[in-house]
């Protein structure tokens, strides 16, 4: 909308014949600051990319670099859509991006709306909730690792604080979480796919929520809420007060203010959040890396790890190259229709 | 931000609800520190009284623990990550501004689709380009140095870093740069005179936002910089741990070292990383 | 045009942080040394070669470009991608075995060294065996400088004892199981792992392996004579996943030093793991045969499975000379002596000073001398890396779903792969 009050601004401005010198260098000149940006783009991104596929489709499958490419051509890409180990890092990383971006986003959203109210202490409980997001995937890793040991941690943190005590009084089970180490996969929804994608029925992974996945989205949750939340912040904050003023006097209640005012005003800012966790979780490496490795029978093992367990590890350079290049299509998927939308927009 | 009498009333909780919400926010920061309490408590021990079973109880004796070998063995490459930090950080803030500028406010035609083109490659998985990187950087002479670290870090946050300012930049109403285009200020002095003192906002965000990501980064810092004299402090982190021996309370000690400069940065400046994402970035 | 000026700050940055950190001036004498050894007695011990070789070439100035993790974490992929860019360090940490021949020397990042062997008469010094796993094609391209045994079975002396639990000089398979149930009639984990690196499930699995094949089994495995599905194979495959109901329920979540310290705690009776488990002991102040004991693993008695690490010269070495003064420094009996008690390892010369080392390292020093002497495949000696990830990935698989079958054919297929990737 700016822009096109410039657009006739501009037009107006070109019939003054005496300026046409500075109108030849405002068209010339903006693309010409650009150019350097652009090349550095390209070199670093789109050639980079170009020469990681040429990697996939060549015979690099040893240290020893090997351009030619391979026979058949795409035979990186077969072995690696036969290893069960993919299938299951394919289902983790949707399944991570899925719980990881509803529980930040969804907590972030209730701690705005709770520091909304500006009760005592806001700035501080707000610094508190924003800073995990300062540190590194590497460092919290660790810590969370020691956190959701199975036989310490935060058992024995529940134990201390009598929580089992008091669940084995009234006669409920104790709570001992063994997360991490848990192979199983909850809500396996196979046999029910399998009703209508026969298919389904051969895969060698379980569609469903590996347990062991669950620490990691706590942990990624703990490090992004806070980011998510001051998003919610700064959002909140552009809502005019005389919205919610009006909307009061219309006999709305607190509660209908914030469902039937706010939050629709707030979907833009759901979704700029949304894009932004979707790609670090499409993305992630270092917190698994850290904390849970591949884990047990893969349940926590990510394209991130694949790519660099294949490269690095195990020196099939075109084989990391075909994941890495996987990987770029599934967070382009997510991205490319973002972009279009915006820039139509606009 | 004034603290009156007045505000410091209205804060104070009233209703039940209030004292809920309260009680609820204090029992999230437990959950937020407690992370923080496992790092400091493990690194104030000694190497001997590290143990899972023990791990939330407080250290039997008080003494630095692992901060004094952590800190001896990280503190000379702080130095060079704050050599790398900053320029770094300064760099792309500038480039991201005059970018962001252009694409805001002197949109030709296809500079939506270069700007897509742009904010595409943040996010590319770092891991797929590394070898071609790696080539490219010794072709130009630059591996193995700070510089060629730097420039990998500028190019990789110019797009996030443009994209902030552009989003910043829409916001300021297009009167102002006519009115400066009818004093005959063209493209560069508009920036300069009209746009950047405005700017403030927005490069704080951006500042915070490469700071921290600079500041964090692992991999790149330990594939071009192969001198570890010369290599960021989460390298030299890394390093506490050997390939088969750790020393737990040195390890969380160094990550506790390490993570103060950017928590200390979110702790004093958080607000004005709120703000600046209300001024810049949050726009659908 | 102003607009300019911040690119023309940048480029003259650029020009000014051009100075190589890595390159020197003509005629300064300077060593770049790569490894992984950061922390602990490891770095002591990397110091120790250091001052050796200080000692011996006065004026050298040594860069030491360590980066942590060599199970593959951080090092490798700096190594290699310096490798393959063209930039070697002068000298670098390797195993012996395929890591060194099929990784570094086939694509022609190695000189050989034979040279050193003749010269100063280490073809006597070393055991054979060992020299011929870093030969190919007559020629020799590393030195080792140091010996790891990485089939030891550890145990906590005292909660066998508790248990009624003696363990003699060796140990059937069988007489392992019979304990395991003991203990866990007693309700004790028998066998602490910590595989959260799954490279240390790979490890039992493979220590089993041998004790199953044997030493002329293992030869012919990774020859390609006998398949990985032999039936003897299977039969290994069938004790590891017996194993699997002895363990401590949370190994997955659990670091290999971390298991070892369940052990040194109590928590756990027996854990196998190569002989750098002897540091973590004595970090814990335990005493050897009071404490703790050791075993060869179960039915491995004979043989040793070498886990070795030296040090190689690189081909187009920036600092030449000065490398190979290094190498003929580690190979050298004061630098083995210093280096060997500081990394709790064994020297792989075997005409040492044996009054230097504690009751262990004799012990191992003794098995050295007499053993079958096998290169591990966990850690990339017998093997190439493919086919050691593709091991490390079914073994994963294998823990949760205990399918045998399945375990058989991942690796029949990960060796064929491997095979026509060479």
């Amino acid at each position: 909308m700016p822009t096109a009050k410039l657009q006739i601004l501009r037009s107006s401005q070109a019939k003054a014949p005496a300026k046409r010198k500075r109108i030849t260098s405002e068209r010339f000149l903006p693309p010409l600051i650009l150019v350097p940006t652009l090349a550095a783009i390209i070199t670093f991104v789109y050639v980079f990319i170009l020469i990681t596929i040429w990697v996939s489709l060549s015979r690099w499958g040893t240290l020893r670099i090997d351009w030619r490419p391979r026979d058949p051509l795409f035979e990186a890409y077969a072995q690696m859509f036969a290893m069960p180990r993919w299938h299951a890092d394919l289902r983790n990383v949707l399944v991570f991006t899925i719980l990881f971006l509803s529980v930040s986003i969804g907590f972030g959203l209730l701690l705005a709306l709770l520091l909304d109210r500006r009760l005592l202490g806001f700035t501080i409980f707000r610094n508190i909730f924003l800073f995990p997001y300062a540190l590194s995937f590497i460092v919290t890793g660790i810590a969370w690792r020691w956190i959701f040991n199975p036989e310490t941690g935060i058992n024995l943190l529940f134990d201390g604080l009598g929580i089992n005590k008091w669940l084995v009084s009234i006669g409920a089970a104790p709570f001992r979480p063994g997360w991490t180490t848990d192979p199983s996969v909850l809500f396996s929804v196979n046999n029910a796919l399998g009703h209508v994608f026969p298919a389904v029925r051969n895969l060698s992974v379980q569609l469903g929520i590996p347990i062991a996945l669950i620490p990691v989205v706590v942990a990624a949750s703990w490090q992004l809420t806070g980011f998510a939340m001051s998003m919610y912040i700064a959002g909140l904050a552009t809502v005019p007060n005389e919205l919610r003023e009006a909307a009061r006097i219309d006999g709305a209640t607190e509660f209908q203010v914030y469902t039937k005012v706010v939050l629709p005003l707030l979907r833009p800012v759901t979704v700029s959040t949304a894009i932004i966790l979707g790609h670090v979780s499409l993305k992630i490496f270092d917190l698994i890396f850290a904390m849970t490795g591949v884990g047990p029978g893969f349940a926590t093992d990510v394209p991130g790890i694949f790519v660099f367990d294949m490269t690095f590890k195990a020196t099939r350079y075109n084989l990391g190259a075909a994941a890495s290049i996987v990987m770029l299509l599934l967070v382009a998927m997510v991205i490319v229709p973002y972009l279009w939308r915006n820039l139509r927009k606009d | 931000m004034q603290i009156s009498y007045a505000n410091f009333r209205q804060s104070l909780p009233r209703t039940i609800w209030d004292w809920l919400i309260l009680i609820f926010l204090l029992l999230c920061v437990l959950f937020f520190l407690m992370p923080i309490y496992v790092m400091v408590v493990t690194g104030l021990k000694q190497a001997q009284n590290v143990s899972l079973s023990t791990m939330w109880q407080l250290p039997l004796h008080l003494s630095g623990g692992g901060f004094y070998e952590a800190w001896r063995r990280l503190y000379p490459n702080m130095g060079n990550s704050l050599q790398l930090t900053i320029p770094a950080t300064v760099l792309s803030s500038i480039f991201g501004a005059i970018n962001g500028y252009i694409f805001a406010k002197w949109k030709f035609r296809g500079a939506n689709t270069l700007f897509a083109v742009l904010v595409f490659g943040m996010f590319i998985p770092y891991q797929s380009i590394l070898i071609p990187l790696i080539q490219f950087l010794e072709q130009i002479k630059l591996y193995g140095t700070i510089g060629g670290l730097i420039l990998v870090h500028v190019v990789y946050g110019l797009p996030i870093c443009s994209l902030i300012f552009r989003n910043f930049f829409a916001n300021i109403p297009d009167e102002l740069i006519e009115a400066a285009r009818l004093d005959g200020a063209g493209v560069v002095r508009i920036f300069l005179l009209v746009m950047l003192p405005l700017a403030l906002p927005a490069f704080v965000v951006v500042g915070i936002f490469q700071f921290t990501n600079i500041w964090n980064d692992f991999l790149f810092g330990v594939t071009i910089l192969p001198n570890p004299s010369a290599q960021p402090v989460t390298v030299a982190l890394n390093n506490l741990s050997g390939s088969f021996s750790v020393d737990w309370n040195v390890v969380m000690a160094g990550a506790v070292i390490v993570a103060l400069p950017t928590a200390l940065i979110y702790i004093l400046l958080g607000r004005f990383f709120v703000r600046g994402l209300l001024a810049g970035s949050v726009k659908g | 045009m102003r607009f300019c000026s911040p690119v023309i700050a940048l480029a003259s940055l650029f020009a000014l942080m051009q100075a190589p950190l890595t390159s020197q001036a003509a005629g300064e004498k300077k060593l770049e040394v790569f490894s992984w050894w950061t922390s602990g007695g490891e770095a002591a011990a990397l110091n120790a070669l250091f001052d050796t070789y200080k000692n011996q070439y006065p004026g050298v100035e040594i860069i030491n470009a360590t980066v942590a993790g060599g199970g593959g974490s951080a090092a490798r992929p700096v190594l290699q991608t310096r490798l393959a860019g063209g930039n070697p360090p002068d000298t670098w940490q390797s195993h012996p075995g395929w890591e060194l021949l099929g990784q570094y020397v086939e694509p022609g990042y190695c000189e050989p060294i034979t040279e050193l062997y003749t010269s100063n008469g280490w073809d006597k010094a070393f055991p054979k065996d060992l020299v011929g796993l870093m030969t190919k094609d007559g020629k020799t391209y590393a030195v080792l400088a140091g010996v790891h045994r990485g089939n030891d079975l550890w145990f906590n002396k005292k909660l066998l004892e508790k248990n009624g639990i003696t363990v003699g000089d060796k140990l059937s398979m069988d007489e392992f199981f019979a304990d395991c149930d003991k203990l866990k009639a007693a309700g004790i984990p028998a066998l602490g792992v910590g595989d959260s690196g799954i490279w240390a499930s790979a490890q039992l699995f493979e220590n089993t392996l041998l004790g199953v094949v044997g030493g002329q089994g293992w030869t012919d495995l990774f020859a390609g004579k006998m398949k990985w599905d032999d039936p003897k194979v299977k039969e290994a495959m069938k004790d590891f996943a017996k194993m699997q109901e002895y363990l401590n329920p949370d190994h997955s979540a659990l670091s290999w030093d971390q298991a070892i310290g369940a052990l040194i705690e109590g928590k756990v009776a027996f854990s196998s793991m190569g002989d750098w488990a002897d540091g973590e002991f004595i970090k814990a102040n335990k005493k050897e045969n009071v404490d703790f004991g050791w075993v060869s693993h179960p039915g491995t008695d004979g043989s040793f499975i070498i886990v070795a690490d030296g040090f190689t010269l690189a081909k187009g070495a920036p600092h030449k000379d000065a490398a190979i003064a290094w190498l003929k420094s580690i190979g050298s009996k004061e630098a083995q002596e210093a280096f060997n008690p500081l990394k709790g390892s064994i020297p792989a010369r075997t005409d040492v000073d044996k009054s230097k080392f504690d009751a262990y390292h004799q012990w191992s020093m003794k098995s050295f001398a007499s053993a079958t002497l096998v290169p591990s495949c966990v850690h990339g000696e017998a093997a190439p890396a493919a086919f050691q990830q593709a091991l490390n990935d079914a073994v994963t698989a294998f823990i949760v779903d205990k399918n045998v079958d399945n375990f058989a054919n991942a690796l029949v297929q990960a060796a064929k792969e491997s095979e026509s990737n060479k």
